[in-house]
């Protein structure tokens, strides 16, 4: 007990002298969601499955390319729960299959074999799977029930029970170098059937026994024409494999199950009077609506992109007799409810719809009542797949509703009869990039501007405009009245304050936003930052999927009447060549106006501070020859280059080469070379580069010390942060190397080399500080380091900054610390003015939201107290860095897979708006120094104008008896 | 310089003498061979090239050489010529228009000699031709390594760097330069301060604990224990009731 009394005494005294300083920043619970949002997503989909096929289920199930398996509530579109594997390939999902209460999914390229219990998400049961990439796999059923499940790899088969995962027999494949396995087929009988192909020879059929795995039958058939079973052949009817050449023109069919040696019998497609669209591959689509049955004898040929054809395959297997012909018909789809299997067709109706019909499978006949409409946007992205959920209705009529997937990985559930149900806009799973923009001012506010940024043209007609605008002012003010009036007399639950484009305008402390957030996908969204609703969408087609992204945003909404403008950079990543695509940020929609013509690679874009006659910032994009391209290029934006061309500096770092050179810009808009500093890359290789945020705004110039003086900071706003890793990995070896180099003369300002480190390096460069986080090679931890640059106790020369002529070097100090936890992201909180202390905003892979004060990141926290130190309010040295639970910004609120978080400063100095996004989107707002500029909630209004008033009545009243004394002093 | 692999050798062996030798074990990191490494001693040169040009094309011209002297301590000097007259004509010519005046050295390694035919390629910097002409042609050309020993920059700055419009009369101040020539080599970060921080702790522990620990709990409170006891006693023994026997059965 004694012993416990001095640790808390020594610990508390620590804990006190840390808490003097930081400001505790929970969030009371009767804040939650009140100034914040999350969405969450779960990217594109691949495999989605519905629960079961009663119009009364819920529950649907999707895999999607984000290795996510998750489900949704079918009515509304919500998450019921959702299962975030690993990235990259190790956590892949290779097939999902539905059984009844079960989730089957092979994980991993055949690493894993799980089991989910579909209701409440949780896992049965995981087993692992012998090496050997995954090929197939499918339920196998011993006498009509569902007991097993077959996988497919590339030398091996092997069975596993549902119940338990346990595996029942795993036989090797014969032959598996020469022969690719490619499917696996069970149609309720004794023998599970292997299909491979040895391209362009024979196909092998293997049945192995479900009781003991062993061979029962092996055979070979001829298929000189077969390349892959995979992309040409499906199983129909009784057990006939059917398939397509696309040399030839023509269906081959072969059954599996026969004894004697078989040979594929050829239908060509002539004879059925079918066509295949020139250079297309046919594809078949097939359906086995139970594992214990055999597959339909009806199936799909496409045809073409916008054609397909029902067919049947007779009952003497190898004739068949085409059903119907869909054209138009974009895509097409097997269901199954009860007894009944139908085929949903989406067929194009006009130009803002498209038509999906039910049609029996047995005879090609349209079912009545069964169109639904799904809308196509204008800007939006082509149907891709379509996910029927047919059910039987009391009247035993089938009914159904249908999952939509576009080609911008959108999902729309469209219940009978056409209306949509829910949307879900699952590119924003991939955000990559965004910006944050001001909302228009109300049609009054901007008229005022309006009127002030017009030129005089004489009096009367100003007195006139002047008169207008305050007669439309006082309208407004007159139907802000009555609306309020309105309002009031309604009960407080009904009035909504729905978002709309056209309602949208900037309130008082401008916290609302537009965020502009670009997809991998290439689709734009607009989003409104106060309640999370899209507002706009705009899906550019022909974007590569390996497109870089660079939004830019030329013009604010600060200019009416000219509309605020963006300007995306798209990149081709290998060819380098770009393209623009320039929108308005408010509405969406793209501007015509005249894009440059870019046939070079784009090495480099930058946004100049220079503004055209239409209040536009200039782009200026460096092709591959260091020529320069301006947008907007009109003559006046061209005199203006003209005449500062000589003030006009750039950089180009290659990092493949190490290599950072510097160029001035030519009257002619050529460039010159002026300066270069290489890296070798045998040594280390450049990372990552940054520079200052260009709207960040400092407020001191310097710090006041304990004893008075002023350290001023060097801010040099050309100042880039390049981080280096070592070409050597060995741990003892390993460097992150941090250099600062001024962009405009290549000057290398500091360099410095941290030992026994590698990355991955997040760093934060800002206002005359870099912080960065490393991996420490020998002590296996992560490690916090801040750089702060000072000029000294003068400065060289106070009234302006030029990198040219700032001779002496800045005095750096630096700091370490121990950080407890990985990070996954890192950026800065931004305030209007840079009054608002500083917070680190750090992502962890947890889904948290760190706001650390730069506080604890100084490297003059001094290691003993000094008199002077606690002056300054430094905090004693401590190596390692606290996380805090009420520092995480986000409280339950996990972010999954953080990969960028955005600041943006409000009108209001002590809010800053935060964005992170990642697989899900969290918007909130964080006060880094509390709110120092805005009244509580619970501010007493009614005390202190009570208190007001008496006093204004006091003095009265005193005045009036003093004058009364006054004058009766006189007479007496 | 060949005690190199040795002082690594006694590394490994004695970990004592890491802390003495840190510095200098760390400078060599990264060096690939201990051959040629005799010849750092001599040292050897390599070209300072500059451009000034009214067009402002670049036309390098010698304009000295830089005696550089890798290994363990890195050395640098630079021998260089006046300007000639034309060449001050030049400078002043360009100084008018506001042009640049450049400079720039091969890429080489202070201690590798056997790559440096390998690396192609300079190493430019500039400054403003008209800062140069002020400040009467001092100026400071600053080296840049990496940790290896490789010149990975250069940078020259004038003191004064500003361009106010002064005329430069006098001819003999542009004749010769005034040069400052420093090597910068990579610092080492900071690690963080473990050893130092639990050493104040202790320190901290031991002020705060040493008058607490040598007073214990029945050495801090014995009169109140001492006080008590005598209370229960006198009131046990003063009131020898049924009630207290209860108790103490109890």
């Amino acid at each position: 007990m004694k012993s416990s009394v001095k640790m808390a005494k020594l610990t508390s005294l620590f804990v006190i002298s840390l808490s003097f300083f930081c400001i505790s920043e929970a969030v009371f619970e009767d804040q939650v969601g009140k100034f914040d949002w999350r969405q969450q997503y779960v990217g594109k989909t691949l495999f989605a499955h519905f629960e079961s096929n009663t119009q009364s289920s819920k529950k649907m199930f999707v895999a999607t390319d984000k290795n996510i398996f998750a489900s949704f509530n079918s009515r509304t579109g919500d998450l019921l729960w959702r299962h975030v594997d690993k990235t990259g390939p190790e956590g892949s999902i290779d097939i999902l299959l539905l059984h009844g209460q079960d989730a089957l999914m092979v994980v991993g390229d055949g690493r894993l074999l799980r089991s989910w219990d579909t209701n409440i998400g949780g896992l049965n049961w995981e087993a692992v799977l012998d090496t050997g990439s995954f090929q197939a796999a499918c339920f196998v059923a011993i006498q009509d029930t569902v007991k097993l499940v077959a996988v497919l790899k590339k030398a091996a088969l092997s069975l596993h029970y549902l119940s338990n995962g346990h595996q029942k027999w795993v036989e090797n494949l014969p032959d598996s170098d020469a022969v690719q396995y490619q499917a696996v087929y069970s149609g309720g009988e004794e023998e599970v059937y292997v299909l491979g192909v040895v391209p362009n020879s024979h196909l092998t059929i293997i049945a192995y026994s479900l009781e003991d795995g062993e061979i029962i039958k092996q055979r070979s058939v001829e298929a000189s024409w077969l390349s892959s079973v995979e992309s040409s052949c499906v199983v129909v009817g009784q057990g006939v494999l059917m398939c397509v050449d696309p040399a030839t023109l023509a269906l081959y069919t072969l059954p599996i199950q026969a004894e004697e040696t078989p040979e594929f019998s050829q239908i060509l497609l002539q004879s059925l009077d079918l066509e295949v669209s020139p250079g297309f591959q046919p594809v078949l689509v097939s359906s086995q609506p139970h594992p214990a049955r055999s597959p339909l004898s009806e199936f799909f040929l496409q045809l073409g992109p916008d054609h397909h054809v029902l067919l049947q395959l007779n009952a003497d297997g190898y004739t068949i007799a085409p059903l119907r012909d869909f054209q138009p018909a974009f895509l097409v789809s097997f269901a199954t409810t009860g007894k009944k299997t139908v085929a949903a067709v989406m067929t194009p109706k006009n130009e803002t719809a498209c038509a999906i019909n039910l049609f029996s499978v047995d005879s090609g006949r349209r079912l009545l009542d069964t169109t639904v409409l799904f809308p196509l946007e204008l800007n939006g992205g082509k149907p891709h797949a379509l996910y029927v959920h047919a059910f039987l209705k009391k009247d035993d009529s089938v009914g159904y509703r249908v999952l939509v997937q576009t080609q911008d990985h959108a999902l729309t559930f469209i219940q009978q009869p056409g209306r949509v149900v829910w949307t879900r806009e699952e590119a924003l799973a991939d955000v990559v990039t965004m910006e944050m923009v001001d909302l228009p001012l109300t049609g009054t506010q901007a008229e005022l501007e309006g009127e002030f940024g017009k030129k005089a043209d004489g009096l009367f007609p100003m007195v006139l405009k002047r008169l207008s605008s305050q007669v439309t002012l006082l309208q407004a003010w007159l139907a802000h009245l009555w609306k309020l009036f309105y309002e009031a007399r309604k009960p407080r639950g009904q009035v909504k304050n729905e978002v709309t484009i056209e309602t949208l305008s900037r309130d008082e402390f401008n916290l609302q936003k537009m965020m502009v957030m670009v997809t991998a996908s290439g689709k734009l969204f607009g989003i409104d930052s106060k309640s999370g609703s899209i507002l706009w969408k705009h899906y550019l087609e022909n974007v590569q999927p390996n497109a870089a992204f660079k939004l830019i945003v030329q013009r604010t909404t600060a200019h009416f009447p000219h509309p605020p403008q963006c300007t995306l950079l798209i990149k081709d990543k290998d060819t380098g060549l770009a393209t623009l695509h320039v929108f308005n940020p408010i509405f969406g929609r793209k501007s015509h106006i005249a894009l440059p013509a870019l046939p070079r690679p784009i090495l480099q874009s930058l946004l100049l501070p220079v503004i055209d006659q239409d209040y536009a910032k200039v782009l200026l994009l460096v092709d591959d020859q260091y020529k320069v391209t301006a947008f907007p290029s009109t003559k006046n934006v061209l005199q203006q280059l003209q005449e500062m061309a000589s003030s006009i500096f750039f950089y180009l770092i290659r990092s493949d080469q190490g290599n950072l050179s510097g160029f001035r810009l030519r009257k002619d808009l050529s460039t010159e070379r002026i300066w270069e500093v290489v890296l070798p890359t045998e040594v280390q290789k450049i990372v990552a580069v940054k520079g200052k945020r260009p709207n960040e705004h400092v407020h001191s110039q310097g710090r006041v010390m304990g004893d008075r003086s002023v350290l001023y900071k060097y801010l040099n706003p050309n100042l880039l942060a390049v981080v280096t890793e070592s070409t050597d990995t060995h741990p003892e070896r390993a460097f992150v190397g941090v250099f600062l180099v001024d962009g405009v003369t290549g000057r290398i300002i500091h360099e410095a080399v941290q030992r026994k480190a590698r990355g991955p390096v997040h760093f934060v460069h800002s206002e005359n500080w870099v912080v960065y986080e490393y991996w420490n090679t020998k002590s296996r931890r992560n490690e916090f380091s801040v750089l702060e640059l000072f000029e000294g106790t003068e400065l060289y020369n106070s009234t302006v900054f030029s990198s040219l002529d700032r001779p002496h070097l800045p005095q750096v100090l630096q700091q370490t610390y121990i950080f407890p936890s990985p990070i996954t992201t890192m950026e800065a909180t931004l305030t209007e003015k840079g009054i608002t202390s500083r917070h680190l905003l750090v992502g962890l892979p947890s889904g948290a939201i760190l706001s650390l004060p730069k506080m604890f990141l100084d490297p003059r926290r001094p290691e003993v107290v000094t008199e002077h130190s606690r002056e300054e309010n430094l905090i004693p040295y401590a190596p390692e860095m606290p996380i805090r639970t009420e520092w995480f910004i986000n409280y339950n609120q996990t972010v999954a897979r953080v990969k960028g978080i955005y600041t943006a400063p409000s009108g209001l100095e002590s809010t800053c708006l935060v964005v992170a996004y990642g697989l899900d989107i969290y918007q909130t707002r964080v006060y880094p120094s509390k709110q120092f500029d805005v009244l509580k909630d619970d501010y007493d209004y009614v005390l202190i104008s009570s208190v007001l008033f008496a006093l204004f009545f006091a003095t009265m009243i005193s005045k009036r008896l003093a004058q009364v004394k006054l004058l009766n002093r006189a007479w007496r | 310089m060949a005690s190199v692999p040795r002082s690594f050798l006694l590394l490994s062996i004695i970990p004592t003498i890491l802390i003495l030798c840190a510095d200098f074990a760390c400078c060599n990191t990264g060096r690939k061979t201990g051959d040629g490494l005799d010849t750092d001693f001599s040292g050897f040169s390599v070209p300072l090239e500059h451009s000034f040009q009214v067009d402002d094309v670049s036309r390098f011209r010698m304009r000295g050489a830089l005696q550089l002297r890798g290994g363990r301590e890195t050395s640098v000097s630079l021998s260089q010529s006046q300007l000639s007259e034309e060449d001050r004509n030049t400078l002043k010519e360009v100084a008018a228009v506001d042009g640049l005046y450049k400079i720039r050295v091969p890429r080489v390694s202070l201690t590798d000699r056997q790559t440096e035919r390998q690396m192609d390629g300079y190493l430019t910097a500039f400054v403003r031709a008209c800062s140069l002409v002020e400040s009467h042609l001092s100026d400071v050309i600053t080296l840049h390594t990496d940790v290896s020993g490789y010149l990975i920059g250069v940078s020259i700055v004038t003191i004064p760097g500003a361009c106010r419009g002064t005329e430069v009369e006098d001819e003999v101040d542009l004749e010769a330069f005034n040069t400052t020539l420093t090597i910068i080599a990579p610092t080492n970060a900071p690690q963080p301060e473990t050893a130092l921080f639990i050493e104040r702790m202790d320190i901290e522990h031991e002020k705060r604990g040493k008058p607490q620990e040598q007073k214990s709990f029945f050495a801090k409170y014995w009169y109140l224990i001492l006080g008590g006891a005598i209370f229960l006693m006198a009131s046990s023994s003063a009131q020898p009731s049924a009630g207290g026997a209860e108790e103490q059965q109890s």
